[in-house]
């Protein structure tokens, strides 16, 4: 991301500020500078989940700098990031708890694609292994079996319906610990 | 032909349908001029400032159906502050008064108010079609006085336009007695629609081909409606949330069953995630698919979908599609002609395609002319191999999220992968360009893009150079728009008239100063030149210090109309 640029709020007023000079002159450390020393650093692939997320808002507030690019029509803008903002009200973020942890944390589930990318989010976050995952046994290996608790409120095994269900049902989830754990995972 | 009677020369012209051809007509003698201009009944005006009403009623007398094009492009890009202008009422209020026969009115970025529509729907007995297309300053009572006082509307569509709702009452304001309806497309409305009066107007329009449905429309009723209308060519789904073993979902399965004759398919604004497999029976007959406003649809529903559109000749889609969908896409629709994809988050800034994608479907549908593309990154070897694989491109835009990023492997300027595509495309007649690019590009589409007629530039060229290669060689050039390159007084000054011969040129954050476009606006009194002065950026002080300024946003376009009246205070004709 641009450096040593102050933001306020996340919006970097320096550089939507209109001036007569040319893009990047008469500035430090090119700020707001858009044409030969603009070097955007693609953000690097993270696997801790917060810092991700923390990269995106980055993102949002250097790219918010270009009036008007990408080129796409106000009407279309508007309407994706309304279906962004609608997408995170209606439980795309879920809760997620784990035994013996202090305080919960909460991921959007929209954010990955499959159950693999979510359960490698998940033991990265709280520290675990999850074991691996069989339709007839469940989670074999591991204390912590991953939980989610469904639209009828029923706690089921991550990992049992296909993705899009799960998706579209799932409204929290509970990493297992202990013996509770290893009664659900061994296919009951 | 000149001892033909003139009713020969007329019915001959009508066989001439491009406005294009017709202008060439009109210029061959005045004998032309004279019978096409009473014969002409659709005329287009490009520039809704290039000429006034008055003059267009006066010499095309037959007038029945016009295009009006109103802001500038970069307008749809927030670059044009609002109040800017492009209003329609001058133009209905002058045709009302010349007893115009107006049968058709097509808006393109155009301020379109609800008084407009009251005069336009009172003013034409036999108004039949309203198209605007990303037009504002309406609201739905507007709607309300088309639907009431139009007694013989075939065509009312509304195509992302940003609409003030005062709610659905506008729907039930279609006469009982109103039984013409061809096509309605509300699918940009944003609030509530009256359900039951809906469902009535389509039961009462036996006629109704193409229908596209806002978000509050639910499923119980599109299966309702699907069920009195079953002939619809054009299909918008409004919102598509459902639970797949309801009773609903099933009825839908068996409406859709029914509607065999439909041919293009768009909408899912509000879309749960899976069971598109209601559509899948229909796919194999679509021709035209655009699934861009529906984020909604996770990468394998949309691959199943896809896989039955083998007949698809237009795509617009997201991003989320990914490469790996392009390639599914490609391999299936191998008579696909136009293709779109859009970013579905273009506020992260991170699109889901790269140039692997672009390169798929150059190999997989030679058919391709037309190609929107926003992605991740592109290099010159897949511009290159898709140049060969595709050289019938009358279309190519494309949008890399990081408007200066080169070649992804090699770290090179985009230059040769252009310039594959402007030498191999000879047809090409619309380039969009992004990337890192120097002024080598722009001697390449000098040289080779002879069918140009619109470019539009960002973040691009060194210096002067690239802009005068442009001017040189594009002969057919008519709309350039450029922003944010290093493009100065010489560029914008080496050829003043050439600018007569094109629609419009738009030169935003570049190197031109205000003696520049005073210099050209003096030299050329058939041009406007407007300057956009937004936030008082500009000072005088008095005296040449004040030409030395650079000129924040500049938009120069040919008319006849001289200087406009209606300008904003913003807004300076030098």
């Amino acid at each position: 991301m641009e450096g040593g640029v102050a933001y306020e709020n996340g919006l970097n007023f320096k550089a939507t500020e209109l001036t007569l000079g040319l893009p990047g002159s008469g500035e430090t450390e090119g700020q707001g500078g858009v044409r030969n020393n603009n070097k955007r650093p693609m953000p690097t692939p993270e696997t801790n989940e917060e810092e991700s997320q923390a990269h995106k808002a980055a993102d949002r507030g250097s790219r918010a700098q270009i009036v008007g690019w990408p080129p796409i029509r106000s009407y279309r803008k508007n309407s994706l990031q309304a279906k962004n903002s609608e997408g995170e009200a209606s439980g795309m973020y879920v809760k997620v708890s784990m035994d013996g942890a202090p305080y919960l944390r909460k991921i959007d589930l929209k954010v990955y694609r499959d159950y693999p990318e979510l359960l490698k989010a998940l033991e990265a976050m709280f520290k675990f292994a999850a074991g691996v995952y069989s339709e007839r046994e469940g989670y074999k290996g591991s204390e912590y079996v991953p939980t989610y608790e469904d639209k009828d409120g029923d706690w089921m095994l991550v990992g049992d319906v296909p993705w899009d269900m799960f998706m579209s049902s799932c409204k929290r989830l509970r990493i297992m610990k202990g013996s509770e754990a290893r009664g659900l995972g061994c296919g009951v | 032909m000149n001892y033909f009677p003139d009713e020969v020369l007329e019915h001959i012209f009508d066989f001439v349908g491009s406005h294009k051809d017709r202008n060439s007509v009109s210029q061959v003698c005045k004998l032309w001029y004279r019978i096409e201009s009473y014969s002409r009944q659709k005329v287009f005006v490009g520039n809704c400032y290039a000429i006034g009403p008055e003059r267009v009623a006066e010499r095309f007398s037959g007038l029945k159906s016009i295009t009006l094009k109103g802001k500038p492009h970069f307008a749809d890009f927030n670059l044009v502050p609002p109040d800017w202008g492009g209003f329609v009422y001058p133009w209905i209020e002058a045709f009302a008064r010349s007893r115009v026969g107006l049968e058709e009115l097509r808006l393109k970025r155009m301020v379109v108010s609800d008084e407009s529509l009251e005069l336009l729907s009172r003013s034409f007995p036999n108004f039949k079609s309203l198209v605007l297309v990303s037009c504002e300053g309406f609201t739905t009572d507007g709607l309300a006085a088309v639907a009431a006082y139009c007694r013989q509307l075939k065509e009312l569509d509304l195509q992302e336009n940003d609409v003030e709702d005062h709610r659905g009452h506008w729907l039930s304001c279609f006469p009982e007695s109103s039984t013409s309806l061809v096509s309605l497309n509300f699918a940009c409305l944003k609030g509530d629609i009256n359900l039951p009066a809906l469902e009535r107007l389509v039961a009462r329009s036996p006629n109704l081909k193409s229908l596209r449905l806002s978000r509050a429309v639910p499923l119980d009723v599109l299966q309702r409606i699907l069920i009195r209308a079953p002939q619809l060519l054009d299909l918008g789904v409004g919102s598509y949330l459902h639970d797949p073993d309801s009773e609903n979902y099933n009825k839908l399965v068996t409406a859709i069953q029914k509607c065999k004759s439909v041919r293009s398919l768009s909408g899912f604004l509000d879309v749960a995630p899976h069971c598109l497999s209601a559509f899948h029976i229909i796919c194999p007959n679509l021709t035209s698919l655009n699934l861009s406003y529906a984020p909604g649809i996770y990468d394998n529903e949309l691959i199943k979908l896809l896989r039955h559109c083998h007949k698809l000749q237009r795509l617009w889609i997201l991003d989320c599609i990914g490469d790996k969908g392009l390639e599914v896409v490609a391999s299936t629709c191998k008579d696909l002609e136009e293709l779109r994809v859009f970013p579905s988050d273009p506020y992260v800034g991170q699109a889901a395609v790269t140039e692997e994608g672009l390169v798929a479907i150059s190999r997989g549908c030679q058919k391709l002319n037309s190609i929107l593309y926003f992605c991740q990154q592109m290099t010159n070897a897949a511009l290159i191999t898709v140049a060969k694989n595709c050289p019938n491109f009358v279309r190519f835009r494309l949008c890399i999220l990081d408007p200066t990023k080169p070649d992804a492997v090699t770290q090179q300027p985009l230059d040769e992968g252009f310039g594959a595509i402007v030498q191999a495309c000879k047809d090409l007649k619309r380039l969009s360009l992004s990337g890192l690019l120097t002024d080598q590009v722009f001697l390449y589409i000098g040289m080779y893009a002879e069918q140009l007629e619109m470019l539009s530039i960002a973040f691009a060229g060194d210096s002067d150079k690239g802009m005068q290669y442009v001017l040189k060689g594009c002969k057919k050039l008519r709309k350039l728009e450029i922003r944010d390159s290093p493009f100065g007084n010489a560029a914008l000054l080496m050829d003043v008239a050439k600018y007569e011969t094109m629609r419009s040129l738009w030169m935003s954050s570049c190197e031109v100063t205000l003696g520049g476009c005073k210099a050209l606006a003096k030299r050329m009194p058939g041009l406007n030149v407007e300057i956009i002065n937004e936030n008082d950026q500009m000072e005088f002080v008095g005296g040449c210090d004040d030409d030395r300024q650079k000129v924040e946003k500049m938009y120069l376009y040919r008319t006849l109309a001289g200087q406009r009246r209606d300008a904003p205070e913003f807004v300076w004709t030098l």
